[in-house]
Protein backbone atom coordinates (compact mmCIF):
# COMPACT_ATOMS: atom_id res chain seq x y z
CA UNK A 1 0.00 0.00 0.00
CA UNK A 2 1.15 3.79 -0.58
CA UNK A 3 2.46 5.59 2.56
CA UNK A 4 1.20 8.87 3.72
CA UNK A 5 3.46 11.37 3.63
CA UNK A 6 5.23 13.95 6.54
CA UNK A 7 7.08 16.98 4.78
CA UNK A 8 9.35 19.03 6.78
CA UNK A 9 8.89 22.69 4.87
CA UNK A 10 12.30 24.67 4.82
CA UNK A 11 12.14 28.42 4.55
CA UNK A 12 15.51 29.83 2.46
CA UNK A 13 16.66 33.12 2.48
CA UNK A 14 20.08 34.09 1.25
CA UNK A 15 21.13 30.73 0.93
CA UNK A 16 19.96 30.03 4.69
CA UNK A 17 17.41 28.29 6.72
CA UNK A 18 15.27 31.31 7.74
CA UNK A 19 14.13 29.71 11.47
CA UNK A 20 15.13 26.24 13.31
CA UNK A 21 16.83 25.68 16.58
CA UNK A 22 19.86 24.07 17.65
CA UNK A 23 19.52 20.07 17.11
CA UNK A 24 22.02 18.27 19.08
CA UNK A 25 23.45 16.30 16.19
CA UNK A 26 24.27 19.90 13.08
CA UNK A 27 25.82 22.52 14.05
CA UNK A 28 25.16 24.45 10.91
CA UNK A 29 21.57 24.29 11.41
CA UNK A 30 20.79 27.23 8.84
CA UNK A 31 22.55 25.01 5.95
CA UNK A 32 19.84 23.85 4.29
CA UNK A 33 21.91 20.56 2.81
CA UNK A 34 22.64 19.78 6.61
CA UNK A 35 19.02 20.39 7.76
CA UNK A 36 17.81 18.58 4.30
CA UNK A 37 19.87 15.58 5.18
CA UNK A 38 19.16 15.68 8.34
CA UNK A 39 14.90 14.94 7.98
CA UNK A 40 15.87 12.44 5.38
CA UNK A 41 18.14 10.48 8.04
CA UNK A 42 14.94 11.17 10.34
CA UNK A 43 12.51 9.61 7.93
CA UNK A 44 11.08 12.59 6.34
CA UNK A 45 9.32 11.23 3.17
CA UNK A 46 10.27 14.38 0.98
CA UNK A 47 11.28 17.83 1.71
CA UNK A 48 10.14 21.44 0.61
CA UNK A 49 12.50 24.28 0.05
CA UNK A 50 10.92 27.79 -0.40
CA UNK A 51 12.79 30.61 -1.95
CA UNK A 52 12.30 33.37 0.13
CA UNK A 53 14.74 35.64 -1.04
CA UNK A 54 12.93 39.18 -2.52
CA UNK A 55 15.43 39.96 -5.31
CA UNK A 56 15.82 38.29 -8.58
CA UNK A 57 19.74 38.55 -9.53
CA UNK A 58 19.99 36.74 -6.23
CA UNK A 59 18.05 33.51 -7.88
CA UNK A 60 21.61 31.85 -8.78
CA UNK A 61 22.53 31.88 -5.33
CA UNK A 62 19.01 29.73 -4.79
CA UNK A 63 20.18 27.75 -7.86
CA UNK A 64 23.27 26.50 -6.23
CA UNK A 65 21.43 25.69 -2.79
CA UNK A 66 18.98 23.80 -5.15
CA UNK A 67 22.31 21.94 -6.86
CA UNK A 68 23.98 21.35 -3.06
CA UNK A 69 20.43 19.60 -2.17
CA UNK A 70 20.48 17.44 -5.24
CA UNK A 71 24.19 16.30 -4.76
CA UNK A 72 23.33 15.37 -1.17
CA UNK A 73 19.78 13.86 -0.14
CA UNK A 74 18.45 11.22 -1.68
CA UNK A 75 14.88 11.51 -1.10
CA UNK A 76 12.53 13.97 -3.27
CA UNK A 77 11.84 17.71 -2.77
CA UNK A 78 10.11 20.42 -3.84
CA UNK A 79 11.05 23.87 -4.88
CA UNK A 80 8.75 26.85 -4.56
CA UNK A 81 9.36 30.31 -3.91
CA UNK A 82 10.10 32.70 -7.00
CA UNK A 83 8.81 30.64 -10.30
CA UNK A 84 7.10 32.70 -12.92
CA UNK A 85 7.67 30.47 -16.27
CA UNK A 86 8.65 27.74 -17.87
CA UNK A 87 11.95 28.68 -17.76
CA UNK A 88 11.76 28.76 -14.04
CA UNK A 89 10.84 25.38 -13.88
CA UNK A 90 13.68 24.26 -15.69
CA UNK A 91 15.98 25.86 -14.00
CA UNK A 92 15.11 23.72 -10.83
CA UNK A 93 14.15 20.77 -12.59
CA UNK A 94 18.07 20.60 -13.97
CA UNK A 95 19.25 21.59 -10.99
CA UNK A 96 17.91 17.97 -9.57
CA UNK A 97 14.55 19.21 -8.19
CA UNK A 98 11.94 16.76 -8.18
CA UNK A 99 9.03 18.87 -8.20
CA UNK A 100 7.66 22.48 -8.48
CA UNK A 101 5.49 24.57 -6.39
CA UNK A 102 3.45 27.46 -7.76
CA UNK A 103 1.20 29.66 -6.03
CA UNK A 104 0.69 33.89 -6.41
CA UNK A 105 1.77 33.14 -10.16
CA UNK A 106 -0.57 30.10 -10.70
CA UNK A 107 -3.42 32.56 -10.04
CA UNK A 108 -2.32 35.23 -12.33
CA UNK A 109 -1.89 33.18 -15.01
CA UNK A 110 -2.88 29.98 -15.08
CA UNK A 111 -1.64 28.66 -17.80
CA UNK A 112 1.73 28.26 -16.06
CA UNK A 113 0.05 25.37 -14.91
CA UNK A 114 -0.69 23.66 -18.03
CA UNK A 115 2.47 24.66 -20.35
CA UNK A 116 4.70 22.87 -16.84
CA UNK A 117 2.61 19.79 -16.79
CA UNK A 118 3.09 19.50 -20.70
CA UNK A 119 6.48 19.86 -20.87
CA UNK A 120 7.75 18.18 -17.31
CA UNK A 121 4.89 16.49 -16.61
CA UNK A 122 2.13 16.72 -14.23
CA UNK A 123 4.13 14.94 -11.45
CA UNK A 124 6.54 17.83 -10.77
CA UNK A 125 3.68 20.40 -10.87
CA UNK A 126 2.63 21.05 -7.21
CA UNK A 127 -0.31 23.81 -7.10
CA UNK A 128 0.35 25.34 -3.84
CA UNK A 129 -2.93 27.21 -2.37
CA UNK A 130 -3.68 29.59 0.74
CA UNK A 131 -7.17 29.67 1.92
CA UNK A 132 -8.94 31.27 4.15
CA UNK A 133 -12.64 31.32 5.68
CA UNK A 134 -15.07 33.79 4.76
CA UNK A 135 -17.74 34.49 6.48
CA UNK A 136 -20.44 32.19 4.20
CA UNK A 137 -18.69 29.42 5.15
CA UNK A 138 -16.69 28.96 1.76
CA UNK A 139 -13.21 29.33 1.58
CA UNK A 140 -11.14 32.24 -0.50
CA UNK A 141 -7.93 32.02 -1.91
CA UNK A 142 -5.19 34.55 -0.99
CA UNK A 143 -2.06 35.31 -3.04
CA UNK A 144 0.95 37.55 -2.10
CA UNK A 145 2.23 35.28 1.10
CA UNK A 146 -1.94 35.50 2.77
CA UNK A 147 -2.21 39.61 2.59
CA UNK A 148 -4.61 39.54 -0.80
CA UNK A 149 -8.04 38.44 -0.98
CA UNK A 150 -8.51 37.85 -4.89
CA UNK A 151 -12.52 36.35 -3.91
CA UNK A 152 -11.83 33.10 -5.75
CA UNK A 153 -13.12 29.62 -4.21
CA UNK A 154 -10.84 27.87 -2.95
CA UNK A 155 -12.25 24.28 -3.34
CA UNK A 156 -12.89 25.50 -7.04
CA UNK A 157 -9.75 26.62 -7.72
CA UNK A 158 -8.23 23.63 -6.67
CA UNK A 159 -10.01 21.82 -9.17
CA UNK A 160 -9.43 23.40 -11.74
CA UNK A 161 -6.01 23.18 -10.78
CA UNK A 162 -6.67 19.76 -11.12
CA UNK A 163 -7.56 20.01 -14.75
CA UNK A 164 -5.19 22.25 -15.98
CA UNK A 165 -2.39 19.70 -15.01
CA UNK A 166 -1.19 19.99 -11.26
CA UNK A 167 -0.18 16.76 -9.98
CA UNK A 168 -0.89 17.63 -6.25
CA UNK A 169 -2.30 20.31 -4.21
CA UNK A 170 -0.82 22.00 -1.32
CA UNK A 171 -3.49 23.70 0.13
CA UNK A 172 -2.22 26.18 3.39
CA UNK A 173 -5.27 27.01 5.84
CA UNK A 174 -4.36 30.91 6.95
CA UNK A 175 -7.15 30.36 9.61
CA UNK A 176 -4.86 27.75 11.31
CA UNK A 177 -1.27 28.57 10.27
CA UNK A 178 0.84 29.32 13.33
CA UNK A 179 -2.00 28.41 15.78
CA UNK A 180 -0.89 24.95 16.22
CA UNK A 181 -4.16 23.74 16.95
CA UNK A 182 -4.59 21.26 14.05
CA UNK A 183 -4.76 21.17 10.76
CA UNK A 184 -7.77 22.53 9.31
CA UNK A 185 -9.85 18.91 8.45
CA UNK A 186 -12.98 20.86 7.11
CA UNK A 187 -11.15 22.47 4.34
CA UNK A 188 -9.41 18.61 3.56
CA UNK A 189 -12.67 16.84 3.87
CA UNK A 190 -14.24 19.19 1.32
CA UNK A 191 -11.32 18.80 -1.14
CA UNK A 192 -11.05 15.54 -1.00
CA UNK A 193 -14.58 15.14 -2.35
CA UNK A 194 -13.52 17.09 -5.48
CA UNK A 195 -10.05 16.10 -5.85
CA UNK A 196 -8.61 12.82 -7.93
CA UNK A 197 -4.74 14.05 -7.37
CA UNK A 198 -3.05 14.13 -3.62
CA UNK A 199 -3.37 16.04 -1.37
CA UNK A 200 -1.08 17.89 1.12
CA UNK A 201 -2.19 19.76 3.82
CA UNK A 202 -0.73 22.47 5.65
CA UNK A 203 -0.78 24.93 8.37
CA UNK A 204 -1.72 23.97 12.00
CA UNK A 205 0.43 21.33 13.28
CA UNK A 206 1.27 21.30 16.94
CA UNK A 207 1.10 17.97 18.01
CA UNK A 208 0.97 14.77 16.97
CA UNK A 209 -2.73 13.74 17.40
CA UNK A 210 -2.98 16.59 14.39
CA UNK A 211 -1.21 14.86 12.09
CA UNK A 212 -2.69 11.51 12.28
CA UNK A 213 -6.62 13.85 12.60
CA UNK A 214 -5.46 15.14 9.17
CA UNK A 215 -4.13 12.15 7.68
CA UNK A 216 -7.53 10.30 8.62
CA UNK A 217 -9.79 13.23 7.03
CA UNK A 218 -8.25 12.26 3.61
CA UNK A 219 -4.57 14.10 3.29
CA UNK A 220 -2.38 12.20 1.18
CA UNK A 221 0.80 14.26 2.75
CA UNK A 222 0.81 16.68 6.24
CA UNK A 223 3.17 19.70 6.10
CA UNK A 224 4.77 21.34 9.06
CA UNK A 225 7.68 23.95 9.64
CA UNK A 226 8.09 25.29 12.83
CA UNK A 227 6.89 22.14 14.69
CA UNK A 228 10.24 19.93 13.31
CA UNK A 229 12.64 23.16 13.15
CA UNK A 230 12.16 23.92 16.91
CA UNK A 231 12.50 20.41 17.80
CA UNK A 232 8.71 20.17 19.41
CA UNK A 233 7.90 17.27 17.26
CA UNK A 234 10.62 14.35 15.90
CA UNK A 235 9.67 12.77 12.77
CA UNK A 236 10.99 9.61 13.70
CA UNK A 237 8.64 9.40 16.68
CA UNK A 238 5.58 11.23 15.06
CA UNK A 239 5.75 8.56 11.71
CA UNK A 240 5.95 5.20 14.76
CA UNK A 241 3.07 6.81 16.69
CA UNK A 242 1.48 7.13 13.01
CA UNK A 243 1.75 3.88 12.21
CA UNK A 244 0.93 2.48 15.78
CA UNK A 245 -2.25 4.11 14.62
CA UNK A 246 -2.75 2.13 11.43
CA UNK A 247 -2.08 4.88 9.00
CA UNK A 248 0.90 3.28 6.59
CA UNK A 249 3.97 4.54 7.04
CA UNK A 250 7.50 4.07 5.82
CA UNK A 251 9.29 3.44 8.58
CA UNK A 252 13.43 4.47 8.59
CA UNK B 1 33.09 3.38 -15.23
CA UNK B 2 29.08 3.30 -15.31
CA UNK B 3 27.77 4.65 -18.54
CA UNK B 4 24.13 6.55 -17.88
CA UNK B 5 22.97 6.70 -21.09
CA UNK B 6 21.45 10.76 -22.35
CA UNK B 7 18.96 9.88 -25.15
CA UNK B 8 17.46 13.28 -24.60
CA UNK B 9 15.26 13.31 -21.86
CA UNK B 10 14.99 14.68 -18.21
CA UNK B 11 16.28 14.01 -15.20
CA UNK B 12 19.86 11.99 -15.75
CA UNK B 13 21.85 14.14 -12.87
CA UNK B 14 20.18 12.13 -9.79
CA UNK B 15 21.35 8.90 -11.30
CA UNK B 16 24.62 9.93 -11.46
CA UNK B 17 24.59 12.16 -8.04
CA UNK B 18 23.48 8.89 -6.65
CA UNK B 19 26.42 6.71 -8.01
CA UNK B 20 28.86 9.95 -7.15
CA UNK B 21 27.42 9.53 -3.41
CA UNK B 22 28.68 5.40 -3.71
CA UNK B 23 32.20 6.76 -4.86
CA UNK B 24 31.11 4.98 -8.20
CA UNK B 25 32.31 6.46 -11.53
CA UNK B 26 30.12 7.30 -14.02
CA UNK B 27 29.55 9.27 -17.18
CA UNK B 28 26.86 10.63 -18.60
CA UNK B 29 26.58 10.15 -22.73
CA UNK B 30 24.88 9.46 -25.67
CA UNK B 31 28.70 8.33 -27.44
CA UNK B 32 28.25 4.69 -28.46
CA UNK B 33 32.55 4.45 -28.37
CA UNK B 34 32.32 5.81 -24.86
CA UNK B 35 29.28 3.53 -23.85
CA UNK B 36 30.75 0.48 -25.49
CA UNK B 37 33.99 0.67 -22.61
CA UNK B 38 31.93 0.92 -19.75
CA UNK B 39 31.68 -1.81 -17.46
CA UNK B 40 27.42 -1.44 -17.03
CA UNK B 41 24.95 0.83 -18.28
CA UNK B 42 21.65 2.64 -16.70
CA UNK B 43 19.04 3.68 -19.07
CA UNK B 44 17.22 6.32 -16.76
CA UNK B 45 14.65 8.25 -17.71
CA UNK B 46 11.22 11.07 -16.66
CA UNK B 47 9.07 11.67 -19.84
CA UNK B 48 6.69 10.45 -22.41
CA UNK B 49 7.40 6.95 -24.22
CA UNK B 50 7.43 7.49 -27.56
CA UNK B 51 9.33 10.55 -27.29
CA UNK B 52 11.94 8.21 -25.11
CA UNK B 53 11.73 5.46 -28.09
CA UNK B 54 12.67 8.70 -30.71
CA UNK B 55 15.30 9.54 -28.76
CA UNK B 56 17.50 6.29 -28.42
CA UNK B 57 16.55 5.89 -32.14
CA UNK B 58 17.79 9.27 -33.80
CA UNK B 59 21.49 8.39 -31.36
CA UNK B 60 21.61 4.64 -32.99
CA UNK B 61 21.12 3.79 -29.14
CA UNK B 62 18.57 0.86 -29.53
CA UNK B 63 21.05 -0.86 -32.14
CA UNK B 64 23.59 -0.35 -29.77
CA UNK B 65 21.52 -1.32 -26.61
CA UNK B 66 20.03 -4.92 -28.94
CA UNK B 67 24.11 -6.07 -29.02
CA UNK B 68 24.98 -5.13 -26.05
CA UNK B 69 22.29 -7.18 -24.32
CA UNK B 70 23.16 -9.84 -26.63
CA UNK B 71 27.05 -9.68 -25.17
CA UNK B 72 25.17 -10.29 -21.78
CA UNK B 73 26.78 -7.12 -20.30
CA UNK B 74 24.02 -5.54 -17.68
CA UNK B 75 21.59 -2.70 -18.45
CA UNK B 76 19.53 -1.51 -15.73
CA UNK B 77 16.50 0.69 -16.93
CA UNK B 78 14.91 3.29 -13.96
CA UNK B 79 11.22 4.55 -14.66
CA UNK B 80 10.77 5.10 -18.39
CA UNK B 81 14.53 3.74 -19.01
CA UNK B 82 12.27 0.36 -17.63
CA UNK B 83 9.26 0.65 -19.30
CA UNK B 84 11.31 1.02 -22.49
CA UNK B 85 12.79 -2.51 -21.99
CA UNK B 86 9.20 -4.31 -22.75
CA UNK B 87 7.80 -5.22 -25.90
CA UNK B 88 5.61 -2.16 -26.67
CA UNK B 89 3.26 0.98 -24.81
CA UNK B 90 -0.30 2.12 -25.20
CA UNK B 91 0.96 5.38 -24.04
CA UNK B 92 -0.60 7.88 -26.61
CA UNK B 93 -1.17 5.31 -28.85
CA UNK B 94 0.68 2.05 -29.71
CA UNK B 95 4.67 2.47 -29.53
CA UNK B 96 7.06 -0.44 -29.99
CA UNK B 97 10.02 -0.77 -27.37
CA UNK B 98 13.34 -2.31 -27.19
CA UNK B 99 12.05 -5.75 -26.43
CA UNK B 100 14.53 -7.22 -23.93
CA UNK B 101 11.61 -8.24 -21.37
CA UNK B 102 7.92 -9.68 -22.87
CA UNK B 103 5.01 -7.41 -21.67
CA UNK B 104 3.25 -4.32 -22.58
CA UNK B 105 3.61 -0.69 -21.12
CA UNK B 106 -0.28 0.50 -19.92
CA UNK B 107 -2.08 2.78 -18.32
CA UNK B 108 -3.64 2.13 -14.72
CA UNK B 109 -7.54 1.66 -14.87
CA UNK B 110 -9.78 3.90 -12.90
CA UNK B 111 -11.26 1.61 -12.08
CA UNK B 112 -8.54 0.97 -8.96
CA UNK B 113 -10.27 4.05 -6.99
CA UNK B 114 -6.77 5.53 -6.52
CA UNK B 115 -4.91 8.58 -7.15
CA UNK B 116 -2.88 8.49 -10.31
CA UNK B 117 -0.38 8.82 -10.76
CA UNK B 118 0.57 6.42 -8.55
CA UNK B 119 2.98 8.85 -6.39
CA UNK B 120 4.55 8.34 -3.54
CA UNK B 121 6.54 4.94 -1.32
CA UNK B 122 5.03 2.18 -1.76
CA UNK B 123 6.37 -1.59 -0.11
CA UNK B 124 8.24 -4.28 -2.30
CA UNK B 125 6.65 -7.27 -1.90
CA UNK B 126 9.18 -10.22 -3.62
CA UNK B 127 7.64 -12.45 -6.47
CA UNK B 128 10.92 -14.14 -6.99
CA UNK B 129 14.45 -14.70 -4.73
CA UNK B 130 17.49 -12.49 -6.87
CA UNK B 131 20.78 -11.33 -6.22
CA UNK B 132 19.31 -7.94 -7.19
CA UNK B 133 17.01 -8.19 -4.01
CA UNK B 134 20.53 -8.68 -1.61
CA UNK B 135 19.21 -6.82 1.94
CA UNK B 136 16.08 -5.91 0.80
CA UNK B 137 13.05 -6.70 2.67
CA UNK B 138 9.49 -5.35 2.45
CA UNK B 139 10.79 -1.70 2.14
CA UNK B 140 9.78 1.18 1.01
CA UNK B 141 10.92 2.90 -2.42
CA UNK B 142 9.39 5.92 -4.09
CA UNK B 143 7.51 5.40 -7.53
CA UNK B 144 6.05 8.28 -9.58
CA UNK B 145 4.19 6.85 -12.54
CA UNK B 146 1.25 6.89 -14.87
CA UNK B 147 1.83 3.71 -16.65
CA UNK B 148 2.68 0.07 -15.88
CA UNK B 149 3.75 -3.27 -17.03
CA UNK B 150 1.47 -5.71 -17.50
CA UNK B 151 1.18 -9.47 -19.02
CA UNK B 152 4.70 -10.55 -17.90
CA UNK B 153 5.80 -14.01 -17.56
CA UNK B 154 5.97 -14.63 -14.14
CA UNK B 155 9.89 -15.51 -14.27
CA UNK B 156 10.43 -11.79 -14.67
CA UNK B 157 8.72 -10.59 -12.20
CA UNK B 158 11.21 -10.14 -9.27
CA UNK B 159 9.19 -7.79 -6.86
CA UNK B 160 6.06 -5.74 -6.94
CA UNK B 161 4.25 -2.70 -5.00
CA UNK B 162 0.90 -3.02 -4.40
CA UNK B 163 -1.34 -0.45 -5.63
CA UNK B 164 -4.86 -1.61 -6.84
CA UNK B 165 -3.48 -3.76 -8.97
CA UNK B 166 0.18 -5.87 -9.17
CA UNK B 167 2.45 -3.10 -10.55
CA UNK B 168 5.31 -4.54 -11.76
CA UNK B 169 8.41 -3.34 -9.44
CA UNK B 170 11.73 -4.57 -10.30
CA UNK B 171 11.89 -7.02 -13.79
CA UNK B 172 14.50 -8.95 -14.68
CA UNK B 173 15.63 -11.08 -17.88
CA UNK B 174 19.01 -12.10 -16.95
CA UNK B 175 21.50 -9.01 -17.74
CA UNK B 176 18.35 -6.73 -18.34
CA UNK B 177 17.20 -5.48 -14.94
CA UNK B 178 14.21 -2.96 -14.67
CA UNK B 179 13.12 -0.92 -11.93
CA UNK B 180 9.60 1.11 -11.80
CA UNK B 181 10.90 2.95 -9.06
CA UNK B 182 13.55 5.92 -8.54
CA UNK B 183 16.13 3.95 -6.42
CA UNK B 184 18.45 7.48 -6.97
CA UNK B 185 15.33 8.89 -4.85
CA UNK B 186 14.86 6.06 -2.29
CA UNK B 187 16.76 6.83 0.48
CA UNK B 188 19.08 3.89 1.97
CA UNK B 189 16.70 0.71 0.81
CA UNK B 190 17.25 2.65 -2.99
CA UNK B 191 21.50 2.80 -2.19
CA UNK B 192 21.64 -0.97 -1.47
CA UNK B 193 19.56 -1.50 -4.71
CA UNK B 194 21.60 0.24 -6.89
CA UNK B 195 24.98 -1.58 -4.54
CA UNK B 196 23.63 -4.91 -5.50
CA UNK B 197 22.95 -3.76 -9.38
CA UNK B 198 26.71 -2.90 -9.25
CA UNK B 199 27.96 -6.21 -7.49
CA UNK B 200 26.12 -8.34 -9.96
CA UNK B 201 28.32 -10.77 -11.30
Amino acid sequence: MLAKRIIPCLDVDHGRVVKGKNFVDIKDVDDPVKLGEHYSKMGADELVFYDITASSEERDIFINTVENIARKVSIPFTIGGGIKSCDDFRKVLLAGADKVSINSQAVKNPKLITDGAKRFGSQCVVLSIDAKRNDKGSFDVYIKGGRENTYIDAIEWAKRGEELGAGEICINSIDTDGVKDGFDLELIERLNEVLTIPIIASGGAGKIEDFLNVLNAGADAALAASVFHFGEINIKELKEYLSANDVEMRLV
Amino acid sequence: MIGIIDYGVGNLKNVSGALDRLNVENIITDDILKLKKCEKLILPGVGAFMEGMKGLEERGLDLFLRKWVESGKYILGICLGMQLLFDKSYEMGECEGLKFIKGEIIKFSPDINLKIPHMGWNCLLKNNDDDILKNIGKDYVYFVHSFYASELNDENLIAYADYGVKVPAIVRNKNVIGMQFHPEKSDKIGKQLLINYLELR
